[in-house]
């Protein structure tokens, strides 16, 4: 158990000959803390796995050191830093039983064989693997496979953390969902640190307590799913999380006020001074709303997902959705739109303006 | 829908039928038909029954160069399976030099048999070929002329340097198969190289390692060429293996009859051994 701490973490793979090397990680200062779950969350090629494998040590980072507990483990092999870790494809040893695949990281511990068999037995459990201890692991469907992958990390009482590289892909549909509230369960049993990288904003939000989300190799926000929700610190946080995304529209200000269009949109505070950048107004589909006066739009299409209805609307050449309840009934002539003044932001490139230059 | 039914169609086959008739199953049967009759020329042929089985299998001279045979086969299993894993183990999975590596290895399988034992017969004659002069002038006794051991020394060396490369190249895939997961496992798992080897890379291996085990069987088993031209299965008779003691019957001494029960012999022995080999590797696959 211990508390994994980043500090100014950057990786670059080895560029191809002549060019300058991408950075695929770019200044992470993170701190996990011990026993959290937490989802890194973001789209393929972020430096989600890169992250991951730091921890893990199957990488050494370019710049930067990760310590443990206080204690530097940069330099360290993966085998010294009690770190398990599941991988996207389920990972078995094809010619052992399952037993012998969970009873495998602490043989190669020494540890003595009467407390193997206690503690594989224990783990097995668990993971409801008891019927199938005696099995060839290779005969087991891809979800026993990856409970096999999973339990080989649990097994070992001294890891410092666990860390899944999106391990439901080839997973099925209706397996997942009870394979993810055994993760929770197993979490909540085990009370091990967690870290889930996944892409599937669903997964991550389920999952987590702490939610991080990268994109192009930087931590864009770290917190809990409503704080993402209602208050995204990125653009990209912003249309990533929610579905549909939030609607992030260009404007410029004005008296210390938004505006968008020929529109001057109400916010909670005003601005002062002079932002230097692209500025851009972002709104969730989820408060935006039909008014007798405001933006004018037309309505392009209309979704009906049950439960509630997605807009299409189109301001000038500007797009913007909206979620509306399924009982309410789109206005026929004239439709006008307003913008909930508590949830609409104001970015300067891309990040959110923040509080400090609010009145 | 109707199946229409069009008996012309097997009509398509017949050139495949004689083809295989002409190049397997014919010189087959003429192979059993000397096999249980004596001729005397002039195509008269009379009944032996099972003469010739017998007198092969009786005979000391079959058993001395079936023994050498297996000893033979079996020595150069010995050294070219092993030696084969340990350099695909250690051939590079990425990067420029895979391709050297590959080309390199490959090169020793392009020769052809007879270019091989003549190669290997010059560069070993004692007086002027590289290896045996330098043998001698670091004050090694070597003659594989005349000297039995060393005969069978570079008949060996020669069947190694000629098909580690085929063990090579077959193991090579198969490792090459197995995903940088697996490894990255088995470092999180604590497990040691011989355990990474035990349990990641050999069951990866173990189709294309049966494969090659039987090919190697089958062709080290059935050698002629490469010992033909570098020995001529002397000194004496130390390396006359079962193909050259074959052809001394069939052609040197005109013996078709004993050469051709000796064939079948041969060819039921080759099958067994391959069956029985394959068999077992294949009811672990299973297990």
């Amino acid at each position: 158990m211990a508390r994994i701490r980043f500090r100014d973490v950057r990786h670059a793979y080895p560029p191809p000959k002549g060019q300058e090397p991408v950075y695929a990680l770019n200044e992470i200062n993170q701190v996990w803390e011990d026993g959290g779950a937490y989802a890194l969350l973001g789209p393929s090629g972020c430096g989600k796995t890169t992250l991951l494998n730091i921890i893990s040590g199957l990488l050494t980072p370019s710049e930067g050191e990760i310590l443990f507990d206080g204690k530097e483990v940069t330099d360290l092999p993966t085998s010294a830093r009690q770190i398990a870790q599941v991988f996207q494809f389920p990972v078995v040893y094809d010619t052992m039983s399952v037993f012998d695949n969970l009873a495998f990281p602490l043989r190669n511990r020494g540890m003595d064989e009467k407390l193997v068999q206690q503690r594989v037995e224990q783990i097995a459990e668990m993971l409801d693997l008891t019927d199938n201890l005696k099995k060839r692991a290779s005969g087991l469907t891809a979800d026993g496979k990856q409970k096999i992958s999973l339990g080989r990390g649990l097994v070992r009482s001294d890891v410092n953390a666990i860390l899944f590289d999106e391990p439901l892909t080839v997973i099925d549909p209706h397996l997942k969902w009870q394979l993810r509230s055994k993760l929770k369960e197993l979490h909540q049993q085990v009370g091990v640190t967690m870290i889930y990288v996944t892409h599937d904003q669903v997964e991550a939000l389920t999952f987590a307590e702490k939610v991080v989300v990268m994109y192009e190799g930087i931590v864009v926000q770290v917190g809990t799913p409503v704080e993402l929700f209602n208050h995204p610190r990125h653009t990209f946080v912003g249309y990533f999380i929610g579905s549909p995304g939030m609607n992030v529209l260009p404007c410029s200000i004005d008296g210390g006020q938004p505006v968008f269009g020929k529109n001057l949109l109400n916010i909670e505070s005003r601005i002062k001074g002079q932002l230097q950048g692209k500025l851009e107004v972002g709104i969730r589909p989820e408060f935006v709303e039909f008014s007798d006066d405001g933006i004018p739009v037309r309505i392009e299409k209309v979704e009906d997902l049950g439960r509630y209805q997605v807009l299409t609307l189109t301001h000038e050449s500007e797009i913007i959705k909206m979620v509306m309840a399924e009982d309410q009934t789109v206005p026929s002539e004239n439709p006008r739109i307003q913008f909930d003044p508590h949830h609409t932001k104001i970015y300067c490139d891309d990040w959110v303006v923040e509080e400090a230059v609010n009145e | 829908m109707n199946k229409t039914q069009n008996n012309k169609a097997w009509w398509l086959v017949v050139p495949v039928l004689v083809l295989v008739a002409f190049n397997a199953f014919i010189p087959l049967m003429t192979v059993v038909n000397y096999a249980f009759q004596e001729t005397f020329g002039d195509n008269v042929f009379f009944w032996e029954g099972t003469t010739w089985f017998e007198q092969v299998l009786r005979s000391p001279r079959f058993h001395a160069s079936l023994i050498r045979q297996l000893v033979f086969t079996g020595m150069i299993l010995a050294i070219e399976v092993p030696l084969g894993i340990g350099v695909a183990l250690t051939m590079p999975r990425k990067g420029p030099w895979v391709s050297v590596c590959l080309v390199l290895m490959a090169l020793p399988l392009l020769i052809p048999w007879n270019v091989v034992g003549a190669m290997w017969n010059i560069f070993a004659l004692p007086e002027i070929g590289l290896l045996g002069y330098t043998l001698n002038s670091i004050g090694i006794d070597y003659n594989f002329t005349n000297q039995p051991i060393s005969a069978w020394l570079t008949t060996v060396v020669m069947d190694v340097w000629h098909w580690t490369s085929l063990i090579v190249l077959l193991c090579y895939a198969g490792l090459s198969s197995i995903s940088d997961d697996y490894y990255q496992a088995a470092h999180i798992d604590g497990a040691s190289r011989w355990a990474i080897f035990r349990y990641i890379q050999l069951p990866k291996m173990k189709r294309v390692l049966t494969i090659a085990i039987l090919l190697r069987f089958m062709d080290s088993f059935m050698i002629y060429t490469e010992p033909f031209v570098l020995t001529g299965g002397g000194p004496g008779n130390t390396t006359t293996f079962l193909s050259i003691d074959l052809v001394k019957i069939a052609l040197g001494q005109f013996d078709l009859g004993p050469a051709a029960a000796m064939s079948l012999i041969y060819f039921l022995m080759v099958l067994l051994i391959c069956w029985a080999f394959y068999t077992i590797m294949m009811r672990n696959e299973e297990q």
